[in-house]
């Protein structure tokens, strides 16, 4: 297999880099200025049999048109939005994604944000920091266990999401394509319905045209004045100019973002909010996760240049 | 105008309940929220007098006291001055700050903040835990630097979900911790004064053998004499370099100093503190630190917490004046 062509959207995991450089014949387009135009005038097209993209960088119908020996397209993520799959399955390449490995990160992170906008964990710990505390006490936060939890995409993450936040008793319902016959929560074919009757609602579910800003102006003022949301999807999820004014103008309690429209571009007015905790696309970004995830892209791609099943296949 | 006379020397008759030091609690619920016709308060800071002629001068209507963190213990000198006193009702549910074998002894009751605040506290240290793994609190500085643009991605945390818990008193606090962390597919051990009989989790004799035992400590005990400092350079040490500590008891539970030089020199990885030997100061080494996240002692600071424990302590007292149960008493006397 080391001679089998694999190109590398981007820098993304140096261990992936590392296992990639290691068993097959890695390209990095980050080094032609991530331009395929570039890449093309140093190399074949035909040299490159399996991409791996992620949430940055994926593989659209131009870069899939420059390579016509691609094969297989192997995700360093769940999410498929950067994914070109029309174009994948017209031309029959296979995709593999990384789904379960990362569940777990994802709704950790979901309940981190929470406690982090509702008890306003972040904001004390820069009140301490700069000196705050001998001056006067903190103030009140809010409490998190009892609490309504609304979850948008009751999938692997949505559902794991759900757990954790019955442990602190609270009550969980969601929105979905379709009812879950599996699950014990209240459903709403609505999503302004789900919104009105939750004080925290949680983005889970994945992107696709159906779901592109899904919570728009009118989910945020279901949601409310007392209400905060969470956003662990994609940042096209929300409309994020109605998200901002919404918050800078009292009508939604606050926000715990991981993703946003223009990563790494943060709106400007979100930064100096207190009622709200921004992380910089962390999901899964742990070193266990990183790992398994690189892990089961080298593994897809192996077993599909052995001809053998994918481990987790999307087309 | 005869009639709010009346009632203004009723209220006077009313016995007295002793506040030594302003309450915040009291200011952030809203004092008139503890009207009572069944006891008035008597607050010795707004005297000019020295405390113990206050406390002589006002001993025959003083029948109870309201105690709370960070106020002067109450000690058997106070008690000794006021003889009339039935009754210790305090905000916290720790009484490191009550002589309670002097209670005792003169068949003073005492009443504590019970298990309302367990909720609370325990979503706190689980809070903690989280930022401090997976660098919430440290990755929302950099996001709001505008770091994130030029820098790129933020160093990668440290998976949650598999790590080993150890519990350090296993309460109604460290119960409620050990439920929520439960679902985030951990493993609970714990140390406490007494294996538990119906509890499952694996019981550690000694705090150290929890922390060699496991990758996170959380101290969720009272502070005691047994328990002070009981977290000290021998404990962390054992923990060991992957280990992380959260404190939502007391700052004495643990050995700051040695706590902050461990974390200096690495030999723990990180920590969540909401308690401090000295609040509210703070070591000035942890403010460097971003595999530190700190709080200013408010695990319990929720509005909800506060209106539960202003009818327990109202609770309480018009309990005890109309000769009723406590609701939350503590102690077996």
């Amino acid at each position: 297999m080391k001679s089998i062509g694999v190109l590398m959207t981007c820098p993304m995991h140096k261990y992936l880099e590392q296992q990639l450089e290691t068993h097959f014949n890695l390209f990095k387009l980050w080094h032609c200025n991530s331009s395929i135009t570039e890449f093309l005038k140093t190399h074949q097209g035909n040299t490159i049999r399996a991409v791996v993209g992620d949430t940055n960088i994926g593989v659209d119908a131009e870069l899939i048109a420059s390579f016509p020996n691609l094969e297989i397209v192997a995700s360093y993520s769940v999410g498929l939005d950067k994914i070109d799959l029309r174009k994948c399955e017209e031309k029959g390449i296979r995709v593999a994604n990384t789904p379960d490995v990362l569940t777990d990160d994802v709704a950790d992170l979901a309940i981190g944000l929470i406690l982090g906008v509702l008890r306003r964990i972040c904001a004390s710990d820069v009140y301490v920091r700069i000196g705050k505390w001998k001056d006067a006490d903190f103030g009140l936060a809010t409490k998190f266990s009892g609490k309504s939890v609304g979850i948008v995409g009751l999938g692997r993450i949505g559902t794991a999401i759900a757990k954790r936040a019955e442990a602190f008793g609270c009550s969980i319902s969601y929105f979905s394509r379709s009812q879950k016959p599996f699950a014990n929560y209240k459903f709403y074919s609505n999503i302004i319905d789900l919104a009105t009757s939750c004080q925290i609602l949680i983005v889970a579910c994945a992107l696709t045209e159906e779901t592109r800003h899904i919570i728009d102006r009118e989910v945020i003022d279901a949601l409310g004045p007392k209400g905060i949301l969470i956003n662990i999807g994609r940042g096209a999820h929300v409309d994020e100019t109605e998200l901002v004014s919404a918050l800078l103008e009292g009508r939604l309690g606050g926000a715990g973002l991981d993703v946003y429209e223009n990563e790494p571009e943060v709106p400007e007015e979100l930064l100096g909010l207190g009622n709200v905790v921004l992380q910089p696309h962390v999901g899964s970004d742990t070193v266990e996760t990183s790992d398994a995830m690189a892990d089961l892209v080298i593994s897809n791609l192996k077993a599909h240049f052995s001809n053998k099943p994918l481990l987790t296949p999307v087309i | 105008m005869a009639e709010s006379t009346d009632c203004h020397k009723a209220q006077q008759d009313f016995p007295k309940v002793l506040i030594l030091k302003p309450i915040p609690f009291i200011n952030l619920v809203g004092e008139q929220y503890f009207a009572s016709n069944k006891f008035t308060f008597v607050e010795a800071y707004d005297s000019s007098l020295p405390l113990h002629q206050f406390l002589s001068t006002h001993s025959p209507s003083i029948k109870a006291i309201l105690s709370s963190v960070g106020a002067p213990p109450i000690t058997s000198d106070i008690l000794h001055l006021l003889p009339e006193v039935g009754l210790v009702v305090t905000t916290s549910v720790g009484l490191n700050q009550v002589d309670l074998l002097e209670c005792r002894r003169r068949g003073i009751k005492v009443a504590n903040a019970g298990s309302i605040f367990s909720d609370d506290v325990a979503d706190f240290a689980v809070g903690l835990l989280i930022d401090v793994l997976r660098k919430v609190s440290a990755s929302d500085g950099y996001v709001r630097k505008g770091l994130w643009a030029t820098k790129g991605d933020y160093p990668l945390g440290s998976k949650l979900g598999g790590k080993r818990i150890g519990i350090v008193g296993l309460g109604n606090i460290g119960f409620a911790v050990a439920k929520r962390l439960e679902a985030f597919r951990c493993s609970i051990s714990y140390n406490s004064r007494k294996r538990k009989p119906h509890v499952s989790y694996p019981f550690y004799e000694s705090v150290c053998e929890l922390a060699a035992n496991c990758d996170v400590l959380v101290i969720c005990c009272e502070l005691t004499d047994h328990t002070h400092h009981m977290i000290n350079k021998e404990v962390l040490s054992a923990l060991g370099k992957e280990g992380v500590i959260v404190n939502i008891g007391r700052g004495a539970i643990i050995n700051e100093k040695e706590m902050v030089q461990c974390l200096v020199q690495g030999e723990i990885a990180g920590a969540g503190l909401d308690v401090f030997e000295n609040e509210p100061d703070v070591p000035l080494e942890l403010f460097a630190m971003d595999n530190v996240v700190l709080s200013p002692h408010v695990a319990v600071f929720t509005p909800e917490s506060f209106l539960d424990l202003r009818d327990l302590v109202v609770g309480n007292l018009e309990a005890f004046f109309s000769n009723k149960p406590l609701l939350s008493k503590f102690g077996d006397w």
